[in-house]
């Protein structure tokens, strides 16, 4: 199966040698390849002197990821054993707080998967399979296997987040679950980094990564290629490969056939390790890589699905009005908490793709399509994508300025063992822009509604003339309104 | 290479460090005792027992483990403390006296708030606390589940202040007010010849008038604070019964079998739990003793729902909260007025006093 953003199957460039390859040869001795062409409209930040030598060095990138990972540490420390009490325990505020906070209002929408890059869950995993920290060589550990090929794709991520997602109102809330769940992603991939080649974990495991990538498709950051024809004359292909320079795209993608970001970890190791200085760390509009058709697939169609749905069903779990509800989804295990995760799992893997399979046959129907119904309903379901973020975005707004002052006194003890480390121990709870808040969540949904809707248009006129696409889009835009109505309605109603 | 052991080094440093600093948060003090609370349903108080020695400082570092609590010693004057979530502190104690000792929580945290205690087992020499009191309702070998049902009942509210503009009645044969119910006292009036001229209700006011007498400002004070801290949860502040609490013990008495294990709507657990007693009930109350009530009190409802307060309250707590509830059958203000305000309660001498307690 071909995957998007790789030409072919990473076969086609090259057996796996555990990201660090073979080819030694430096810049000066590579034969001469045709020049790097511009990017594009798109503005290529790399050449910006700072920029440029921040990105291509691997000691800032470190530092951040060994700052990350101390807070990972502290989150797992505190969360294990400091208070039990969430709203007092650093590791909950500063996981479901503050780094929520970061990612999805600054990270995701402006960065894409530049969490990744930093991530500091895989780096123990990294280090023992490249055996070094900072530059990757041969002589790492581990079993360094080809990822199955059956399981490359997101469904495994679809099934993980799910996972999470049903237990979500115990894991975001009681500090020892939060830090049990954290080990244990630190475990799992240092596991599969000792079997598996590359960042296996992080492209086909990882919870977070899947809306990750699936959102990165709308930021205005990405990596790219200059010159497809310098990569293709490139026979060493040490991007992919990897290079006395660094390692192999850890990713498992060939960047010459980058198209979208949704799997590019942007960890800039294919900036190094290109001898033609051949990529670009593009700024480009946002949503750019909903434009194009290519790679869309049924397992990032129905990422879409359980995203949106997530965020609904946390809505109405962690704000609304519904004791019965919440209470299901706290008692883990029990009966009724069964029946919560089978209505979950139902809603968001049935009755949303459902509704929506329903919206994009009448679609076709009125449009007369030629297209398969399954081919429509992937190619729709990206039109979902801007409504989901917008509908993470505004429910975190809901959460984050009302609890973000918690993080004040936790941070100062983070124990709460009398400590004052910031003169903030004693800051009281202090809600913020409280009155501002449903105004703001309004306009985001609305936001995500014109953004879904303008690109749903798009979509169908891939395939139609401006009426037939509008007819083919309409429907599917009434389904956005439904879900913008209803998240709306949970949110600020 | 020496880039590369400087990243592991920074990791390895960062990590260590990170360990050691924990380490050094989380060590409990030396001889600190780390005592935890969660609401009941969740282990109460962790440890549940604390053995300690008179005379030396216990010294206990607590915490809430989930909303906030208070940590106070039965029969002890010191004043309770809150716990609050997240936050530790310390205190220290000396015991002057071997025994068992109870602490409890003094917030209501939950439905089963009441079985959050714990005791600390003093040792070592002296006189045992709790030793050498025998509760007044052991004494008269009063059958606590018996049913006491008043057969007279005043039309309105007993109302000592009416009693005041009456001719003094003649007392029955005295002794002890506190081992005789409202009822009893009623009907010894009733019968005397020399009170046929008074009405039944006059009759009520005279017994409201004596029960007064049998109390003071002071002890009213304190029992009603007690009460309010203790019982209005379940009693409700009015005494009817219907307090925060009460829906969980009737949604298990609806709910459950008869005599079986249940849990109510809010959680309450226990056997038979029963709808707390309506103290403005007078067929219930106008037939109870003073040592019946202090008895129900301490021994508690027996699996009811009803905590047992024998560990936490003084025996003049006791008495002060018993006078406190005969203010839902007796009118001790009203009528009154500015100068009669000064003839309620005890310090009025224009009454009989039989025997008070």
């Amino acid at each position: 199966m071909t995957e998007p953003g790789v030409v072919g199957s990473e076969r086609t460039v090259g057996t796996a040698s555990g990201g660090v390859g073979s080819s030694g040869r430096r810049r000066a001795d590579l034969p001469q390849l045709p020049p790097a062409l511009p990017t594009g409209n798109a503005l290529d930040l790399l050449r910006w002197p700072v920029l440029n030598t921040v990105l291509r060095s691997r000691w800032p990138q470190l530092l951040v990821r060994v700052a990350a990972l101390a807070g990972f540490l502290i989150a797992v420390l505190t969360g294990l054993l400091g208070t039990p009490v969430g709203n007092h325990n650093l590791g909950i505020v500063l996981v479901w707080i503050a780094w929520w906070t970061i990612m999805m209002l600054v990270a995701l929408p402006f960065f894409g998967r530049g969490w990744c890059s930093i991530c500091p869950i895989p780096m123990p995993g990294e280090w023992l399979q490249h055996g070094a920290l900072l530059t990757p060589r041969r002589n790492g550990a581990g079993l360094k296997k080809a990822w199955p090929a059956r399981f490359k794709n997101i469904w495994l991520q679809n099934g993980a987040f799910s996972a999470v997602a049903v237990c979500s109102a115990v894991v975001l809330t009681q500090p020892r679950i939060t830090a049990v769940v954290l080990l244990a992603f630190l475990f799992v991939a240092i596991g599969t980094s000792l079997v598996y080649e590359r960042r296996a974990f992080c492209r086909y495991l990882c919870p977070v990564g899947g809306f990750i990538g699936l959102y990165s498709q709308l930021a205005p950051v990405a990596i790219r290629v200059k010159n497809k024809a310098t990569c293709v004359a490139h026979t060493e292909k040490s991007c992919y490969r990897g290079s006395a320079d660094g390692a192999g795209c850890p990713w498992m993608l060939y960047p010459g056939a980058l198209a979208k970001n949704t799997y590019c970890g942007m960890c800039m190791e294919c900036v190094r390790t290109c001898p033609h200085d051949n990529i670009a760390v593009t700024l480009r509009p946002f949503g750019a890589d909903l434009r194009s058709p290519a790679g869309r697939r049924l397992d990032e169609a129905f990422k879409g699905f359980i995203m949106l749905g997530a965020a609904m069903v946390y809505s109405a779990v962690m704000l609304g009005p519904w004791g019965d509800l919440k209470m299901a989804a706290y008692d883990i295990g029990s009966a009724r908490w069964f029946a919560y995760a089978f209505a979950v799992l139902v809603f968001i893997n049935g009755v949303l793709p459902g509704l929506f399979l329903a919206a994009v046959s009448a679609g076709r129907a009125l449009a007369g399509s030629t297209q398969t119904v399954k081919r429509s309903f992937i190619a729709f379901s990206y039109a979902l994508v801007p409504l989901g973020l917008m509908a993470w975005i505004a429910f975190s707004l809901s959460f984050v300025f009302a609890s973000i002052s918690y993080l004040w006194p936790t941070m100062s003890d983070p124990f709460g063992v009398g400590w004052n480390l910031f003169g903030t121990v004693h800051a009281s709870w202090q809600p913020y822009l409280t009155r501002s808040v449903p105004t703001l969540q309004a306009l985001v949904l609305v936001a995500g509604f014109t953004w879904s809707a303008v690109t749903a248009h798009r979509i169908a006129g891939e395939e139609h003339e401006q009426r037939a696409a509008l007819l083919q889009a309409a429907p599917v835009i009434v389904c956005c309104f439904l879900f913008t109505a209803s998240l709306m309605g949970l949110l600020i109603a | 290479m020496r880039a590369e052991w400087g990243a592991r080094l920074l990791v390895v440093f960062g990590t260590v460090a990170l360990a050691v600093l924990t380490a050094v948060a989380v060590r409990v003090p030396a001889g600190a005792v780390e005592l935890r609370g969660r609401m009941a349903d969740d282990g109460g108080w962790t440890p549940g027992a604390i053995v300690t020695r008179v005379g030396e400082p216990l010294t206990l570092r607590m915490t809430s483990d989930d909303v906030v609590h208070g940590f106070a010693i039965g029969q002890s004057a010191r004043p309770a403390v809150d716990l609050l979530p997240g936050t530790w502190m310390t205190t220290t104690l000396i015991f002057d006296r071997p025994g068992k000792y109870t602490y409890y929580c003094t917030r209501w945290c939950g439905p089963n708030h009441w079985r959050m205690r714990g005791t600390i087992e003093v040792t070592g020499s002296g006189a045992r606390v709790l030793a050498d009191s025998v509760p007044l309702f052991l004494r008269l070998k009063l059958d606590l589940d018996q049913a006491h049902p008043s057969d007279a009942l005043p039309a309105e509210t007993p109302t000592a202040a009416r009693a005041d503009g009456l001719p003094s009645p003649v007392a029955p044969d005295g002794g002890d007010l506190r081992t005789q119910s409202p009822a009893q006292v009623w009907r010894a009036l009733r019968k005397h010849p020399v009170n046929a001229r008074l009405t039944d209700q006059q009759l009520w006011d005279e017994v409201a008038a004596v029960w007064r007498a049998a109390t003071s400002r002071e002890r009213l004070a304190q029992g009603g604070q007690l009460y309010r801290d203790n019982c209005a949860a379940c009693h409700g502040e009015t005494g009817r019964g219907d307090g925060v609490m009460a829906k969980a013990l009737m949604a298990g008495t609806a709910a459950d079998p008869p005599g079986g294990e249940h849990t109510g709507m809010l959680g309450m657990s226990g056997h038979g739990t029963v709808a707390p007693t309506d103290f403005t009930n007078g067929r219930n109350m106008l037939g109870a003793s003073a040592a019946f009530l202090q008895g129900k009190i301490i021994r508690g409802g027996m699996g009811t729902g009803m905590p047992y307060w024998g560990p936490i309250f003084t025996e003049s707590q006791l008495w002060a909260l018993v006078d406190h509830l005969w203010t839902f059958q007796f009118d001790y203000e009203s009528g009154a007025g500015s100068s009669g305000a000064s003839r309620t309660t005890r310090d009025s001498a224009s009454k009989p006093a039989m025997r008070p307690h």
